[in-house]
Parts: C-alpha cells; sequence; structure tokens
C-alpha cells in the first residue's frame, strides 16, 4: 500500500472520461453521505486506538462488500505529497483529509465513483461522483452503499436527530448533494454573481472547483444544499435538481444570445484562446483553466469544431499540477510544470508548434 | 446596446440585448465561502440578539456531555461536538442551532435498517396510513384493504409479535 499503483493514479476518473445529461453545462454530480460509528467518540475527539478500531471496522464492512466491485484501500500517511493531492484533484477526497493524515484512509473502488473517507470530520463521508448531471443515480448509488456498510456497522442515528455527525451542520440526513457547473456565459455577461448571491439567500452554498476556499478558476461553480435536517434526502436532492436546472437554462439563454447578437466578439475570444493554448511554451494552471473555459465554450457553441467536447473537458483536469507529474512521470519544479503542461496541451489539441513535440 | 468589458487589460466589447445588458449592469457582492467554514460561524449564530450565548446550565453549573466529556464552551469554540451522545446533553443550546441553520430540528429523512429498528417500522406504518387514506379517497377498496392489512402486520411486529 506504500506507493498507489501507477497506472491507478493515470486512470481518469469516471466522472472525467464521460458526459451525459446536460453535460454543455454540468460537468458533475455528488452525493456525500457523513456517517459515525455507535459509542466511539466523533474523530476530532478520539484516541488512536479507537479510530484505529473505526479504520478496521471500515475496512472490515468494505471487504465484505461483494456487489458492487472491488474497493482498494489507500492509507493517506503512507503515500507521496504529489499521490495526495492527485486524490484531491480527482475529487475523490478533500484537500482537508489529506492535510491531516495520519490515520486516515481512503476507500475507492475501481471506477473511481465511490470513495470512503474514513476519519476525517466525521468517521465515515461516503461519496459518489458521477459525470454530468446526474444526481439521482449518485444517491442511488450512495445509498447502495450505505445499505450495504450498514449491514456490518452500527451507525451513530436517533429518531429525532437523524444521522448525528461531529458538525450540526450535517446532523439529520448528513447529506450534501453537489452539481459542478461551467458557467462561462454567465461570467462573461457579469450575470454569475447576481445568480449565485441570489442562491446563497435560499440556503445554496456556491464554491469554487476545489471546495470549501477555492477560486471558480476556469468559471466552474460548485453549488450544494445546506440544510441537512428536516427533509428526506430525495427532497433535498430534488431541490437542489430544479434550482440547477434553471441555472443551466439560464446559462444556456446567455449563451445563444451572446452567439446571436455578438458572435464574431464571441468567435475572436475563443480562437484567441485556442491559438494561445495551441501555441503556448510556457503556461500556468491558472491560464489554462481560464483559456480552457472558452475553448469549451466554443466547443459547445460549434465555433471550434477541431477539438472534442470532451477532450477539452480531460485538458482542465490533466493540466492540474499532481495529476500532470503523474502522467510526465516525475516530480517537477514549477517552471518545468508550466513546459510540461503546455506541451501536453498542444499534444492533446493537435495542434503542434513549429518545432513540435 | 454596447458593453464594455475589461478582462485581464483585454478590452471587451460585448452586444446584448436590451434585458441583458439591464441585468449585466447590477453587481452584487458573492457570498463565497472563503477561509471560513460554517464551524467558525457557529459560536455567532449561538449568541442571540442580545448578544449574549446560550449558555445552557444547571444551577450555575456548565453542562458537560457525560459521555465524552466535552463542555458547551468546547462546542462553541471549536464548533465540532465530541460523540452521539453531546446531541442529548447540549439538546437545549443546540435546539436554536440547529433552527437557525436548517429551519427543522426534526430527522425526516432515511432511517437505518439494521440500528433504526422500530423507528422504521414506525415510519413504514406511518406512510402505509398516508397510501390507506390515499387509496379510500381514491375509492380503490381492493388497494385500501391491502395496506390496512400490512398497517396490522407492522403494529403487531412493533408489539413484539
Amino acid at each position: 500500500m506504500a506507493m498507489m499503483n501507477q497506472d491507478y493514479l493515470k486512470d481518469m476518473p469516471n466522472w472525467v472520461k464521460n458526459g451525459g445529461d446536460s453535460d454543455d453545462v454540468v460537468i458533475s454530480s455528488r452525493i456525500r453521505l457523513a456517517r459515525n460509528l455507535k459509542g466511539i467518540p466523533f474523530p476530532n475527539y478520539a484516541h488512536e486506538q479507537q479510530l484505529e478500531t473505526v479504520t478496521q471496522q471500515v475496512l472490515q464492512a468494505a471487504r465484505e462488500r461483494s456487489a458492487l466491485g472491488e474497493f482498494i484501500p489507500l492509507k493517506v500517511e503512507e503515500l507521496t505529497p504529489n499521490e495526495r493531492m492527485v486524490l484531491v484533484e480527482k475529487h475523490l477526497c478533500s484537500p482537508q483529509f489529506v492535510e491531516n493524515p495520519h490515520l486516515r484512509t481512503l476507500i475507492v473502488d475501481q471506477e473511481q465513483t465511490v470513495s470512503i473517507m474514513v476519519n476525517e470530520e466525521d468517521h465515515l463521508r461516503v461519496q459518489t461522483l458521477l459525470p454530468a448531471f446526474s444526481l439521482d443515480s449518485a444517491l442511488e448509488l450512495s445509498n447502495q452503499v450505505d445499505d450495504f456498510l450498514e449491514e456490518n456497522l452500527e451507525f451513530c442515528f436517533d429518531e429525532f436527530r437523524g444521522y448525528l455527525t461531529a458538525c450540526p451542520t450535517n446532523v439529520g440526513t448528513g447529506l450534501r448533494a453537489s452539481v459542478m457547473l461551467h458557467l462561462p456565459g454567465l461570467t462573461l455577461v457579469d450575470q454569475v454573481k447576481r445568480v449565485l448571491s441570489a442562491l446563497a439567500h435560499i440556503g445554496i452554498n456556491v464554491r469554487g472547483f476545489y471546495g470549501e476556499g477555492t477560486e471558480a478558476y476556469g468559471d466552474i461553480y460548485q453549488i450544494s444544499n445546506q440544510v441537512t435536517l428536516g427533509q428526506s434526502e430525495e427532497e433535498l436532492t430534488k431541490n437542489l435538481q430544479s434550482i440547477c436546472r434553471q441555472v443551466i437554462e439560464q446559462e444556456r439563454n446567455i449563451r445563444e444570445a451572446l452567439l446571436k447578437e455578438s458572435r464574431t466578439q464571441l468567435e475572436d475570444r475563443v480562437c484567441r484562446s485556442f491559438g494561445i493554448l495551441s501555441q503556448a511554451r510556457l503556461i500556468s494552471s491558472e491560464e489554462t483553466l481560464k483559456l480552457l473555459s472558452d475553448v469549451k465554450l466554443g466547443a459547445e457553441l460549434g465555433i471550434i469544431t477541431q477539438v472534442d467536447k470532451n477532450r477539452v473537458k480531460e485538458l482542465m483536469f490533466i493540466t492540474r499540477s499532481s495529476i500532470l507529474q503523474t502522467i510526465i512521470g516525475k516530480e517537477l519544479v514549477p517552471v518545468e510544470r508550466d513546459y510540461y503542461r503546455a506541451m501536453v496541451i498542444r499534444q492533446r489539441l493537435g495542434a503542434h508548434g513549429a518545432s513540435g513535440v | 446596446m454596447h458593453l464594455t468589458k475589461v478582462i485581464n487589460h483585454q478590452k471587451t466589447e460585448l452586444h446584448l440585448c436590451e434585458i441583458c445588458a439591464k441585468e449585466a449592469g447590477s453587481e452584487l457582492g458573492l457570498i463565497f465561502e472563503s477561509s471560513f467554514s460554517f464551524q467558525n460561524l457557529i459560536a455567532g449564530l449561538l449568541e442571540g440578539d442580545t448578544g449574549h450565548s446560550q449558555q445552557p446550565s444547571i444551577a450555575g453549573h456548565e453542562i458537560q456531555c457525560q459521555n465524552c466529556g466535552l463542555t458547551f464552551t468546547d462546542f462553541r469554540r471549536g464548533g465540532l461536538l465530541g460523540c452521539g451522545e453531546c446531541y442529548r446533553y447540549f439538546q437545549q443550546g443546540l435546539e436554536p442551532l440547529l433552527k437557525k441553520v436548517h429551519g427543522s430540528i426534526r430527522h425526516t429523512g432515511k432511517v437505518p435498517r439494521r440500528n433504526g429498528g422500530k423507528i422504521r417500522i414506525r415510519k413504514e406504518i406511518d406512510d402505509l396510513r398516508n397510501r390507506l387514506q390515499e387509496s379510500i379517497r381514491r375509492e380503490d377498496y381492493e388497494k385500501a384493504a391491502y395496506f390496512r392489512d400490512e398497517i396490522k402486520r407492522r403494529e403487531n411486529e412493533l408489539a413484539g409479535g
């Protein structure tokens, strides 16, 4: 378990590889369930021995699981810093989870769709991550995993408060549903702030690409439910779904309006971004996401036809520093990263520069 | 309608319809979850309108979770509870917070099969009662009879039969 299998590291998760419903706007859908074992203090107050017991019990329960495929357990302490970051960049765990790796284990399935964080803020954080707009399927899968684990584990549950969690903001269902949206149209006409602050007023959280406290690089926003108590899992998910649908519609309307009213300006912007990406020799991760956002929009609107839409989404992902280093197969200093990033982009966009790569 | 936008020192001219342009003009602050998390906001939420925090106490002694030893002050400071029992010991202090955060204090979602036992059966009975009423309303008496028998079966189960 000391080193992760390199193929496994390089393999792209399901949410990156595939598209689906509304994938012109939606990148991925996720359901997370917070659970704790009965009789053991929550991770922040538990002794080492108790945390070890939690790990062993969860691993045992996951091993019993046969119907849903094989799981890979990863002890965070035994992973290199880059390997840990790959897990974060693949959205298989939270940045907080790898920050304090002691006695923390991540359990992931082969498809990299289901992951279980053991001993994060709660004993278990069961997460299912699917491509495009698929909250229903994600909820169904989460429920299956939860039911399966529950056959072998006794969860901390109260009739009135539901699933008990370390933070009272998660109590009840323990459910956080999130959708990752690409909103370049709303951003371009300066409406994204208006739309997203309206969401904040009705109990919807808005975050950047990599969760709490991160910027919305590449015009990608993550929106999720804030309330977890007083509504059923289905109600919470449906509510978020209907809000997402409205945002998706607004984004599509603006894209159409832009195409109709200012086609040349839009084409110019998209093609300039494509030009830089296909010719640059050094490029930062931030600039990459910014330009790829334009190119993805261009590909969705048929302005750019020489590059596949899914390939652009893949590029948004594989140009992240840790994943890039895994693909190149060595640790890189920042300037090398910018060099290799530009090289990988040129290769994948199929636009070789004068000196080629 | 023409709009000029400057992004990274690049001037972009946008030509939009009137409605879009009007809306584009509004600049509202985007509420991002930045470096602070909900945990850090908990202490603030626990403070009432008077600015004083509602600390549950019995005869002047601060309440402490008898299972893990966490005090309500500890919780206010760190924002995290120590164990499942804390919810019971801090019930009085937690209820206003739960109401503020969730608008509700009562779980109506999933019940675990294994240790949910009687709670789950009671929920199933509630659900069957609703379906029975619905069948009667639709005058589907065959279904209504089925739901009535199911309710009886669950009630026997609940009584330990």
